[in-house]
């Protein structure tokens, strides 16, 4: 049963970065800390294919945009890539 | 545009290379601003850092003119090369050094020549290790 258990903000992210990347071959959002405010997500999709980084993160940062404004995330590391 | 937009944008502009961070370049208040200015120095990149934290305007119009949310930001003859995480991977893989060269010729490479400018009127208070008193 994935995802029963992780935390419940780890689960949101993952919601809206499923939403975003529905194509996503690898998703992934690691609570840093433990303390449900550090994460490292990883996203693995075709579609950044051509994009530079910076791009590539911009598409992540604008999927978690509202726990971004809202203060749930206070840290956000980002990996991502074309290809698994 | 703000008075204040202006000036970030000139910074941009005119740094070779420019870190907004939270701290400066002596001190980092902040492990990702840290990681950020370690990338360029192990490529003994000479750098100018900016303080986001005396004025929280400077971080809103800077994420406005960068359409980048976070900090710390590096700029490369103009350009956004990224946060912590891009900037240290591009490190890794040999483009950063590449990005330098290609904007900027030969004359980044200038180990230690680091320095730290403010940006807002508000900025002057920070009292920054070695000030007198």
């Amino acid at each position: 049963m994935p995802g029963c258990y992780l935390r419940p903000v780890s689960e949101r992210l993952e919601e809206l970065l499923r939403a975003a990347f529905p194509e996503a071959r690898e998703l992934a959002v690691l609570d840093r800390t433990g303390g449900g405010d550090h994460f490292h997500v990883t996203v693995v999709d075709p579609r950044f294919g051509g994009l530079t980084l910076v791009d590539q993160h911009r598409l992540v940062y604008a999927a978690l945009d509202e726990p971004m404004r809202d203060g749930t995330i206070h840290e956000l590391r980002i990996t991502t890539r074309s290809e698994t | 545009m703000s008075e204040l937009r202006e000036k970030i944008q000139e910074t941009i502009e005119n740094e070779p290379v420019v870190a907004f961070i939270k701290g400066t370049h002596e001190q980092a208040y902040c492990g990702n601003s840290a990681r950020a200015l370690d990338a360029l120095r192990a490529l003994g990149a000479s750098f100018t850092a900016v303080d986001v934290l005396p004025d929280p305007q400077i971080r809103q119009e800077l994420s406005a003119l960068s359409s980048w949310p976070t900090i710390p930001q590096v700029f490369v003859g103009g350009e956004l090369v990224g946060g912590a995480d891009v900037v240290q991977e591009l490190a890794a893989t040999g483009e950063l050094e590449a990005k330098l060269n290609e904007k900027l010729g030969e004359t980044w490479r200038r180990p230690g020549e680091e320095r730290t400018v403010a940006v807002s009127e508000g900025s002057g208070f920070r009292l920054l290790p070695g000030s007198p008193g």
